[in-house]
């Protein structure tokens, strides 16, 4: 499989990346050569084979529901979570008006 | 006096337990270094003061008659991908510009902990994608060495070139490194020092700024497998914080360090030898059969059939989920915004993310997303993960009839800045060999072999059994022992 | 298939209902982060550094939002999947910090399963219908966006962001806005039972995606669907499958086609309408999620989510007409609301205590009081009532006066409106007010001959046939008793005197 400009342009829409038409024109050939070289992996027979799920054996652990049970991962810190905000109003993350 | 900064991990440890020398006076001596390699571009902020603040303390200890942490006194480079509180913290990217964690990554705190203090934030690949250092939004690495045939600058190895060029040009003893296909050995490899990619979990990675989450694995890059031993045993430990994270306890690696060999079986991968090898590389590769002969071990053939769709496959898997891992930096809750004149929520998205991203970046993110995006998922990302699945069958089966792997670390020894930027592809092959043991999760390290004949560093790579960090770096101290690696870079940026 | 039908120009159009329920996992923190989930915080309050999605932050599953999903699957008899796994749907969004929301695609936690909705013939429902569920999956919930604080800004508040969801799936079973209601209605029942979901849908416990789609009645196919999301009450989603249904069938009777979109309900105006912002957003590029490990089910955590069932609303409706021999009405009404039936049962068990009798055998009277006679007096007293007072003893106490014939039915209301008022002793109460009635066959007897001496006629006239004098005696004893006369002894005494 291959893509074009088109193809590439929904793609950067879709990862919102804004792209011009000279760097829509030069992703193109850029991603059909890694395309066309990924697509290799069509030649291996997989049937019966699962994907990977886990790289290394180990399963799932579950954790206490406990509320703030390390500072770390509990919340109460709006001043830390806002600290970086580009736009941050009256304790809220500031965005361009959304039109719902 | 001897120059404290050619002291490794161990030595200052030990110097600054035994008062020969203290913790400030490492630090200091390794802030001037740093201070005087700006040429080099290996950190992207320096933090001298908290390299001092931290041997303070450890000289305090140590008067106190307190007890010392495994790395008292130990100054180090933190790669600019863990989040350090306080720290400006960028994965070397323009879009998270000014980032100041509030909070500090589990691998740092466990350094820290340990009496380790921080020289700076290490400069990388930008989001840790590349394999020579250039794409990092703070400029180009320039690694120390030079080959004696040119002045050229040669690439340091990515992602982790900061660390790697930092080590090997003494600017610090020790740096930490993360390797998602390659990014701790490649780099180690070009810069002649010794790089430890332990089992995937070993280290946790909360607060590790994500580039692909199945492969991402932090590690120890310094002067050799003793002072690996000690970083990684500082770094590693079960984190409930990360639900990836082995709940294992974690080995005394340095205790057990054992280099006889007699017994161990080295597995020489067939489907490594691959047509047009470089011949230094497989005269050294045949050099390290020699040396772990030498060392008591018994080398044999093994096969790993599907070597050849390792690469295809990461470049699958890594930019797929690279491309949902960085969905998050979208200017609205920290680092840059790019808000142009009258731009509604998803300009601002795509405005911000088209000048927060550099090309590389946007080349895996676009892969990735192509991979994922509705009707090309199961030819391309079910299809990768099945192959990934039978790599780490191959590896399964070759560790039957063998301890660990021998390899080499990269297809050649380091290649001029420049010299494959315009090609992602050929980019992408310097990690032939190291990608397969990424994929599978496996504990692998890179340790100086020699120079070429144009005087640059060649690495060997061990591979080995999940959890088995230990014979890893037993092999590979086998390999320094016999290498006797003493070569350094010339000074000639300070 | 009921008989809902739509009234096009070209014939006659039925409707068919699918509703994706969003339902709050009831949990003290978040599904993967240790941020509470209390409702009503400070903005950004209740927000970690993983729900802000900052850089290397990770996700670590909640055991009880995992056992609460598995507890609600065998609520509805579903299959438990042992193996599950989360994945990633990636948007960009300003209420989803981590441009992908954690979900279950491909391996969901519950599989197969389903529940009855009850016959209801005033809404169209003949009998029982069985509802299909498709599956149920744990998510995380997004955060809130405000658009009215600010000129030319939105206000993002992530406090219920990674909030755990269950999304509960019918399969396309339902043909009527009331099968849709009662549906929510029912699974509402049983998530509280179960207690797995508060089911608070003014807060937000509960959304419905409603799925719409009409066809000519009889037509095989299905037509194109939409999916109206984020609907809030029972009533709304009845409005929706109303309208949109109507709406479809105009437009494809003007010529038009149905597009399969999302769209959102605006109940002020009564309308659904397409919702823009979600329009390119349909290729989620959904893959496991690489922070997390597949979630594999041990055979005692099962176990344990199983024996902590608690009887569900079907079993116990069943036990109510069948053990305790109440009425079909009396046991749907006792068994919709966990507050009604935990009423119920606690008086029940008081009641049967202090009168030592049997459970059923005082079923019904306790039934009574709990829907009718209590409600009505708290309705009555509103402010006044003091609900501290208001305790099973002091009910099943008077319970027990009425039993025992020592007070009347209208006696008995007053005592619990004393009761509520004042916290005395109803015992106590019908003692010093003089609310008791008089069982005392002496001075019944009394009154009773002076009424048939002084109506000696009406005495004959019944004696001759007319059995409905019978009242006018009856009547006329417990005026001279002051209403305070036990009516059973009256009527016995009465019968044995006219005999």
């Amino acid at each position: 499989m291959s893509v074009d400009k088109q193809t590439v342009a929904k793609i950067a829409s879709l990862a919102r990346i804004r792209m011009d038409d000279d760097e829509l024109e030069r992703m193109v050939p850029e991603l059909n050569n890694i395309l066309a070289w990924v697509e290799q992996l069509g030649e291996v027979d997989c049937s019966g084979v699962e994907p990977m799920t886990a790289v290394i054996p180990n399963t799932l652990r579950l954790r206490a529901d406990v509320v703030d049970a390390d500072p770390l991962t509990g919340g109460g810190i709006r001043d830390k979570v806002l600290a970086n905000a580009p736009a941050p109003e009256h304790g809220f993350f500031g965005v361009p008006k959304v039109i719902e | 006096m001897t120059d404290l900064t050619e002291l490794g991990v161990a030595a200052i440890r030990d110097g600054v337990a035994k008062g020969d020398f203290t913790a400030r006076e490492v630090a200091e001596a390794f802030n001037a270094n740093v201070a005087a390699a700006s040429a080099l571009n290996a950190f992207i902020v320096t933090t001298p003061e908290k390299a001092l603040e931290a041997a303070g303390a450890v000289d305090a200890d140590r008067a106190a008659g307190k007890a010392l942490g495994s790395m008292a006194g130990v100054p180090i480079g933190m790669k600019d991908l863990f989040a350090t509180q306080g720290v400006q913290t960028t994965a070397a990217s323009h879009i998270l510009g000014g980032f100041v964690p509030p909070y500090e990554s589990t691998v740092s705190s466990n350094l820290w902990a340990a009496g380790a203090g921080m020289l700076g934030k290490l400069n990388l690949d930008q989001f840790a994608m590349g394999s020579s250092n250039e794409t990092s939004y703070f400029g180009n690495v320039i690694s120390p060495w030079r080959s004696r045939d040119s002045n050229a600058e040669l690439a340091p190895g990515g992602s982790s070139g900061g660390s790697s060029t930092a080590v090997s040009a003494r600017l610090a003893p020790a740096a930490t490194g993360t390797d998602t296909g390659g990014s701790i050995r490649q780099p180690a490899a070009f810069t002649g020092i010794t790089g430890v990619k332990p089992t995937y979990g070993r280290c946790s990675r909360w607060g590790v700024v994500a580039f692909a989450s199945s492969l991402d694995q932090a590690g120890p890059m310094a002067r050799d497998i003793r002072d690996c031993a000690i970083m990684l045993g500082a770094m590693a430990g079960f984190d409930p914080k990360d639900s990836t994270s082995l709940d294992m306890p974690v080995p005394d690696w340095e205790a057990a360090l054992n280099a006889d060999l007699k017994g161990k079986k080295v597995g020489i991968p067939r489907e490594y030898r691959m047509d047009g090898m470089d011949a230094e590389i497989e005269a050294s590769w045949e050099q390290g059969k020699a040396w772990l002969r030498d060392a008591g071990a018994e080398i044999v053939d093994i096969s790993l059939p599907h070597t050849k769709y390792a690469l295809p496959a990461y470049y699958i898997i890594a930019p797929a989920e690279a491309s949902s891992n960085l969905a998050r930096y979208d200017g609205v809750r920290y680092g840059l915004r790019d808000l142009p004149e009258g731009a509604g929520l998803q300009d601002m998205y795509a405005a911000t993310r088209a000048a927060g991203f550099g090309d590389e970046v946007k080349r895996r993110v676009l892969i990735g997303t192509y991979v994922l995006s509705a009707g090309f998922y199961d030819a391309y990302y079910t299809q990768a993960q099945k192959v990934r699945t039978l790599i780490a069958r191959d590896f399964a089966e070759a560790f039957e009839q063998c301890d660990v792997i021998l390899a080499p670390t990269t297809p050649s020894a380091a290649f001029p800045l420049g010299d494959k930027s315009d090609d992602p592809l050929s980019m992408y092959l310097n990690d032939v060999f190291a990608v397969p043991a990424s994929l599978a999760g496996l504990p692998a390290l890179s340790v100086p072999a020699g120079l070429t004949q144009s005087g640059l560093p060649l690495g060997l790579q061990i591979i080995g059994k999940a959890f088995d960090e230990q014979g890893v770096m037993n092999a590979g101290l086998a390999i320094e022992q016999r290498a006797n690696f003493s070569a350094k870079p010339d000074r000639w940026w300070a | 298939m009921s008989d809902y039908r739509i009234q096009g120009e070209t014939g006659e159009w039925e409707v068919v209902i699918g509703l994706e329920v969003h339902a709050q996992v009831t949990s003290h923190s978040k599904l993967f982060s240790g941020a509470s989930t209390t409702f009503g915080a400070e903005p950004n309050a209740q927000v970690s550094l993983i729900d802000a999605a900052m850089p290397g932050m990770l996700p670590v599953p909640n055991a009880e939002c995992i056992r609460q999903a598995v507890r609600t699957g065998m609520a509805i008899e579903a299959q438990i999947n042992k193996f599950s796994r989360f994945d990633r749907k990636n948007y960009f969004y300003a209420d989803l910090p981590q441009g992908y929301q954690i979900s279950q695609l491909y391996h969901p936690i519950v599989g197969e399963g389903s529940l009855v909705i009850e016959a209801d013939e005033k809404a169209g429902i003949p009998q029982p219908k069985t509802i299909g569920i498709e599956r149920i999956h744990v998510e995380q919930d997004a955060g809130k966006l405000m658009h009215d604080q600010h000129p030319t800004m939105s206000y993002v508040d992530l406090n219920r962001c990674g909030v755990a969801l269950m999304e509960i799936v019918s399969m396309p079973h339902m043909t009527s806005p009331a099968e849709a209601g009662a549906y929510v209605r029912k699974l509402r029942s049983i998530l509280r039972y179960v207690g797995s979901c508060d089911g608070n849908m003014e807060e937000g416990s509960m959304r419905a995606d409603v799925n719409v789609s009409v066809r000519k009645v009889g037509a095989a196919e299905l037509g194109t669907r939409t999916e109206t999301k984020n609907v809030n009450s029972v009533r709304f989603v009845m409005a929706v499958i109303e309208q949109e249904a109507r709406r479809q069938v105009d437009l494809i009777e003007e010529g038009g086609t149905v597009v399969q979109e999302t769209r959102l309900y605006d109940p002020d105006k009564n309308e659904t309408r397409s919702m823009r912002s979600k329009e390119d957003a349909h290729d989620y590029r959904y893959f496991p999620d690489p922070d997390l490990l597949p979630l594999e089910l041990d055979d005692a955590f099962l176990e344990e989510c199983r024996a902590s069932l608690p009887e569900l609303p079907d079993a116990k409706r069943a036990r109510y007409t069948g053990e305790l021999g109440l009425t079909d009405y009396n046991a749907a009404q006792l068994t919709a609301e966990v507050e009604t039936f935990a009423r119920f049962e606690t008086l029940l068990a008081a009641t049967a205590s202090q009168l030592d009798k049997s459970g059923a055998d005082v079923a019904t009277q306790v039934a009574n009081w709990t829907l009718s006679v209590a409600p009505g007096v708290l309705k009555s007293l509103g402010d006044e009532a003091q609900m501290e007072f208001n305790t099973a003893a002091a009910n099943a106490a008077i319970l027990k006066l009425v039993d025992a014939g020592t007070v009347s039915g209208g006696q008995a209301k007053e005592i619990y409106e004393i009761v509520l008022r004042t916290g005395r002793e109803p015992d106590e109460i019908a003692e010093t007010e003089g609310l008791k009635q008089q069982s005392d066959t002496g001075a019944i007897e009394a009154e009773i001959d002076k009424v048939l001496e002084a109506n000696p006629d009406k005495v004959a006239e019944y004696r001759g046939g007319k059995d409905k004098l019978f009242g006018f005696f009856v009547g006329q004893t417990m005026k001279a008793m002051q209403g305070k006369a036990n009516p059973q002894v009256i009527n016995e005494l009465l019968k044995a005197k006219l005999g």
